[in-house]
């Protein structure tokens, strides 16, 4: 590891300014991820602004309905916190499915949005990465590549995002608030991230020096329903090979509404919209299940070791329908 | 580049001299010679370093010493009396939950802060409701303690351990039963 | 002394003498020795699977400040023995295996170390590689040499007419060992003497290979804990080469060698991967004709090893044809070792799967099977037992875990359960020595024996406490130093009746020299005697492992909540620790079956997974109900102590148990480990 500076951030415009100064500079939050890139050389910084001492560590119920979620907060609190279990269930679901104690302990809000691929040739500095070093080449392509993306991938990355929490707020259509180098601004979460293409080095389109302070969650509607299941190898502490949040709404036997982001199939967090096409106003069956499922998998491009993530996403996005729509009748 | 930092550790104040890319763990271990919580896999992905900083369980390997300048950290060696374990200690050796020891007081520290997390009513991966209230049944510390690998597999051992401990602290009955 | 008399404490559940220690820490492993100012080595790994080293610059790492010194083949000290190819480090600048130590940085710090080493410019001469293990068909695959492969020419004929048959391959792949401590040495040279603070499963046997690599007389290894080995601390392995080169290189000063857990996956060994082809045939009664187990395994031009997976197949079943049949592909990796079980584990694998399909094809339930093929004496050797209750145990654990008619028949839901046997050779290693020195107090027990997590801290404390006839307070166990009288390893499940053997030996002696009421100071030093039955018997450790699983309709997720095993492994010296023991390997089962696969990448020749986020083990929620139990065994020849080991039956059967509980669950017959949900999804 290269000898770094590094400074305790004590208010945001700061730390903000204080990034934005050095190219070479970043934000340090709980440090799971970017301290781990660090000791493996995939990360460099020659300076580490540190924000978890601001004040951007609580929840708080908003005037205009939602609430806003401090970008410092602890996975592990925010996934306590009675808000979010009483409204967010799919969100508390989502963090208690990730990582283990320890870490959901140190992981950010942040922090955990931003973290990396676990691509392990992105993490290993003798195989070629497209992420990690422009032009060298996609080793996961025609590598091991079980745990890899079938969907939004490229010639040039098949990286897989990591997060759970990401894949949770994506289907609430959450909004990530900046606090920039310019100007502050907010971006739905789906927005933040892009695709590979032809350029995989930048997971966001954040710009150098800005920091994430919050994230605000529409209101919860009283009717709707929501569930994150992850599908795993281990039972627990492990990445997801296919997950599943579903934010629904089932009136009637009817899908009256329905967010469905997927996670460990795809290079961002995948919001499902051909899935929720189908789902909106047909009738909230088996069947119906099914082809929403398949309509959004019909883009699925798998690769050599994970064909079965086509099959798995497909029966988890139909088991998550399923249960949430038994539990509207059962409630009903 | 080098920075003086204080820490208290398993309760005696330290002021110890790091460099910035120096670990937690490595403070501890290397800098301050508390060899107590170990090195598995120095990535956050075994446990084995895991230590209570300011009373919440986080894995030492993946801070920076130089982030933590005035917290306090508790080590296993930092929760017993002498020879007057820790209940979770001493029901680990009555139950035989470790082998080889390596990944114990990673296990311990882990196992003392999720108790205290379920005291405080945070739901895990497989509490049912989370809008209820905590059981502290198998099933619940299995997952909770999922963060510390143990490739001896001592997790019966460590499981059974700390459902005696959860009984022991919520369940006033159990001691009035074992008295009688 | 009014202890004396007493005989009292083996077979008593005493708790782990060294527990207080380990739970609080407090017990030292090797990296963790004070030193003052010691050198922090960071090991450079050849990024080529094969060639040569054509270049290495080192100037820009050496003026780091901090650095001490770079070590490479142009400046290392000169080995007195090259002869094994694994612990040739530095000596030449030949690459065997991508990840191979091509260069050593040492510096005050282990993160400065890190830093210089990113400066160090290594350029190769490649050459091309082959690091996949080809099909049994393939011509790449060679004998292998193993003396006990068997061919009693009419296995074909006698399959080809047989009633029933099968004939499957099964496969294992590549397994690490990853002990929770990663390997360690702290080497310090001074005074012509090489000391070595080293995570070993045998100070002796280190010591003896250290002497002869580096040509010395006067190497002391020290290694009272070990984080856990399970085969891959059984013998040293390149970094303790390049520990004790650095030290040489720096006399006086404490050198430093932590492997990283990445690094854990080429330079301490692993486990081959095997393609098994089971052609198993019986009669109308169910009674083998056939048996023919032909192996194919992973092994390395850098290591004389073969993976004996044809093993259970020697000692299980009686047939009459019997074909066992080793051959390998030499292939450009790392140096493999044993991991827990060697050869038993993966073999009992295909063996059991094939059984168990075997027995349905009769129509059988097949713990009937399994009886109905018990041998009389041993296969292979013809020799016989000296116990085998590998039917009592299968009859008490059907009992106990509820096997029935109905639990074996396949069904269409997605719960099953399943049985397999499992068997492991009582070995005793010769050649161990103890003293007792009687310190006016206690009894201090002397012997350079290894506690890697199995108990001998505190069973064989039992032993000698029975021994003496003394309470086990006033006995004071040494081990795990070279300064001790010489032991042999922990390995092979051997340990506890090799020391056992020794120590009871030396207390005899010991009162047969200084009596009931030794003086102070009285000292015996006894070696480990010769077992007049060895040789005349087959000597093994038996089980039976049943398991549980449940498969997820929609997703195929694959859990195991409850397992049993039932042990025959004669006298039981301490039912806690041991209990501990098999318990742990049929975990350690549970995660073979489920999780453990190292992933090559035939491109670059290494280890894609590498590291404990892509290597899965079971962690604490992959884990049920398990149970380990055992029968009362009295073996009265397998040594003087009537210990069989078990520390590996545990892990052998178990995987197999799962994969025959989740063809019971599903239908669905999964004969390449491990099972993932991939194999279930529907």
């Amino acid at each position: 590891m290269n000898p770094f500076d590094y400074e305790r951030a004590s208010d945001a415009r700061g730390a903000v300014a204080a990034v934005a100064a050095r190219p070479d500079a970043q934000f340090l939050g709980g440090g799971t991820n970017l301290v781990d890139h660090m000791k493996l050389g995939v990360a460099q910084p020659g300076m580490l602004v540190d924000v978890t001492r601001l004040p951007f560590d609580s929840v708080e119920a908003r005037p205009e309905g939602g609430v806003r979620v401090g970008g410092m907060m602890r996975n592990s609190e925010l996934a306590a916190d009675p808000l979010i279990r009483e409204w967010y269930p799919v969100l508390a679901q989502a963090l208690l499915a990730g990582a283990s104690g320890q870490l959901r302990n140190l992981a950010t809000t942040g922090g955990n949005l931003l973290q990396r691929t676990r691509c392990p040739y992105f993490q290993d500095l003798t195989t070629p990465c497209n992420k990690r070093e422009p032009g060298s080449g996609c080793s996961a392509l025609h590598g091991w590549n079980r745990d890899h993306a079938v969907l939004g991938g490229s010639s040039e990355c098949v990286a897989v995002h990591p997060s759970d929490l990401a894949v949770a707020l994506t289907a609430l259509d959450a909004v990530v608030r900046l606090q920039s180098p310019g100007h502050d601004r907010g971006l739905p979460v789906h927005s933040l991230y892009k695709l590979p293409e032809d350029d995989p080095s930048h997971d966001t389109v954040l710009e150098h020096g800005e920091l994430i302070t919050a994230v605000d969650l529409p209101e919860a509607s009283p009717h709707t329903r929501s569930a994150y299941r992850k599908v795993r190898d281990r039972a627990s502490f492990a990445f997801a090979l296919s997950s599943v949040a579903a934010v629904v709404e089932v009136a009637d036997g009817v899908v009256q509404s329905a967010r469905i982001a997927l996670g460990g199939v795809a290079t961002v967090p995948w919001r499902a919209s051909r899935a929720e096409e189908v789902l909106r106003g047909a009738p909230a069956t088996e069947e119906t299940f099914r082809a929403a499922a398949d309509a959004e998998l019909e883009a699925a491009e798998p690769l050599r070791h994970n064909e079965f993530k086509v099959a798995l996403t497909r029966n988890t996005i139909v088991a998550v329908l399923r249960d949430l729509a038994a539990a509207e009748e059962g409630s009903g | 580049m080098e920075n003086q930092i204080d820490l208290t550790v398993d309760g005696g104040r330290r002021t110890l001299s790091v460099d910035t890319r120096t670990t937690l763990l490595d403070a501890l271990r290397e800098t301050l010679g508390v060899t107590s919580p170990k090195k598995g896999c120095d990535h956050g992905q075994c446990g084995a370093c895991t230590v209570l900083l300011d009373g919440r369980r986080v894995t030492s390997c993946l801070t920076f010493a130089v982030a933590q300048d005035g917290s306090e950290v508790v080590t296993a060696d930092g929760v017993h009396d002498g020879d007057d374990l820790h209940p979770v200690q001493e029901a680990l050796v009555e139950h035989d939950g470790f082998q080889c020891g390596y990944c114990t007081p990673g296990q311990v520290c882990s196992a003392i802060g999720m108790l205290d997390e379920a005291k405080a009513g945070w739901p895990s991966h497989v509490t049912e409701d989370l809008r209820a209230g905590i059981e502290l049944d198998e099933e619940e510390i299995r997952e909770r303690m999922s963060g510390n690998l143990c490739r001896c597999g001592a997790y019966t051992g460590i499981v059974a351990a700390l459902a005696e401990v959860a009984r022991g602290e919520t369940g006033r009955g159990t001691d009035e039963e074992a008295r009688a | 002394m009014t202890g004396v008399g007493s005989a009292d404490s083996v077979g008593t559940a005493v708790r782990r003498l060294d527990g207080p220690l380990k739970v609080t820490g407090n017990a030292r492993y090797a990296a963790e020795q004070p030193e003052t100012e010691p050198l922090y080595a960071h090991l450079i790994q050849s990024t080529v699977a094969r060639g040569r080293v054509s270049s290495i610059e080192t100037a820009e790492a050496e003026a780091v400040e901090g650095v001490a010194g770079v070590l490479t083949r142009h400046n290392a000290p000169a080995l007195a023995s090259t002869e094994d190819p694994e612990m040739r480090v530095l000596q030449s600048d030949e690459v065997a295996y991508r990840g191979q130590i091509v260069a050593v940085v040492l510096a005050g710090s282990a993160h400065v170390a890190t830093q210089a080493a990113n400066l160090v410019r290594v350029e190769y001469a490649e050459s091309e590689h082959d690091v996949e293990l080809p099909d049994g068909d393939s011509s790449r695959l060679v004998d292998a040499g193993i003396d006990s492969d068997v061919d009693t020419g009419g296995v074909d004929e006698a399959w080809e007419s047989a009633q029933a048959r099968v004939d499957v391959t099964c496969t294992t792949p590549l397994e690490h060992n990853n002990p929770m401590e990663p390997h360690a040495t702290v080497a310090t040279w001074a005074d012509g003497q090489l000391t070595l603070h080293d995570s070993t499963q045998g100070v002796h046997a280190t010591r003896s290979a250290v002497e002869a690599l580096f040509g010395l007389e006067h190497v002391r290894v020290i290694s009272p804990y070990v984080g856990g080995g399970f085969g891959s601390k059984g013998l040293p392995h390149a970094p303790l080469v390049a520990a004790g080169l650095a030290a040489m290189a720096f006399p006086g000063r404490a050198v430093k060698v932590t492997v990283t857990r990445q690094q854990m996956f080429t330079l301490v060994g692993h486990r081959p991967a095997t393609v098994q082809r089971l052609r198993l045939a019986a009669d109308h009664s169910g009674r083998l004709v056939s048996l023919s187990h032909d192996i194919a395994v992973s092994a390395s031009r850098v290591k004389d090893y073969v993976e004996q997976a044809g093993a259970p197949s020697g000692t299980m079943y009686a047939s009459p044809q019997r074909r066992i049949r080793h051959r390998m592909a030499e292939l450009d990796l790392p140096a493999p070792t044993w991991m827990r079980a060697p050869g038993e584990c993966p073999g009992m694998f295909g063996l059991e799967v094939a059984v168990d399909e075997l027995a349905e094809q009769c129509g059988m339930d097949p713990i009937d099977f399994r009886i109905r093929n018990e041998p009389e004496t041993d296969p292979s050797s013809g020799l016989p037992f000296s116990s085998r209750n590998l039917l009592r145990c299968l009859q008490v654990g059907a009992e106990r875990f509820g096997w029935g008619e109905r639990s074996w028949r396949r069904g269409r839901g997605q719960h099953g359960i399943g049985v397999a046997s499992a068997a492991f050779p009582a070995f005793q290693i010769p050649g161990s020595r103890a003293r007792i020195v009687f310190t006016g107090e206690r009894y201090r027990v002397e012997i350079g024996a290894a506690d890697i997590g199995t108990g001998t801290w505190t069973a064989l404390a039992q032993i000698a406490a029975d021994a003496l006839e003394v309470p086990l307070d006033d006995v004071d166990l040494r081990i795990g130093d070279t300064a001790l009288p010489k032991a042999s390893l922990a390995g092979g499940s051997s340990g506890l009746a090799s020391w056992g053997g020794t120590v009871t030996e030396a207390a005899r002696e010991f009162r047969d020299e200084h009596g009931k009421d030794p003086v102070d100071g009285a000292e015996t030093t006894s070696k480990m005697p010769r077992n007049p039955d060895a040789g005349q018997y087959s000597m093994h450790a038996f089980g039976a492992q049943f398991a549980e699983v449940r498969v997820d309709a929609d997703t195929g997720e694959i859990r195991v909540p409850r397992m049993l095993g039932v042990f025959a492994a004669g006298r039981i010296v301490n039912p806690r620790t041991a209990r501990s023991q098999l318990v742990g390997g049929m975990i350690m089962g549970v995660s073979m079956a489920l999780h453990e696969h190292s992933a090559l990448d035939p491109r670059f020749g290494h280890v894609v997974n590498h590291d404990f986020a892509g290597y899965h083990i079971a962690s604490n929620a992959d884990v049920g109900d398990v149970e380990a139990t055992w029968v009362d065994e009295h073996d009265p020849h397998v040594n003087s102590v009537g210990v069989k080991g078990i520390g590996e039956v545990g892990i052998v059967g178990a995987a197999p148990a799962i994969a025959n509980a989740a063809y019971a669950a599903t239908g669905v017959r999964v004969r390449d480990l491990p099972l993932t949900l991939d194999s279930f999804l529907r």
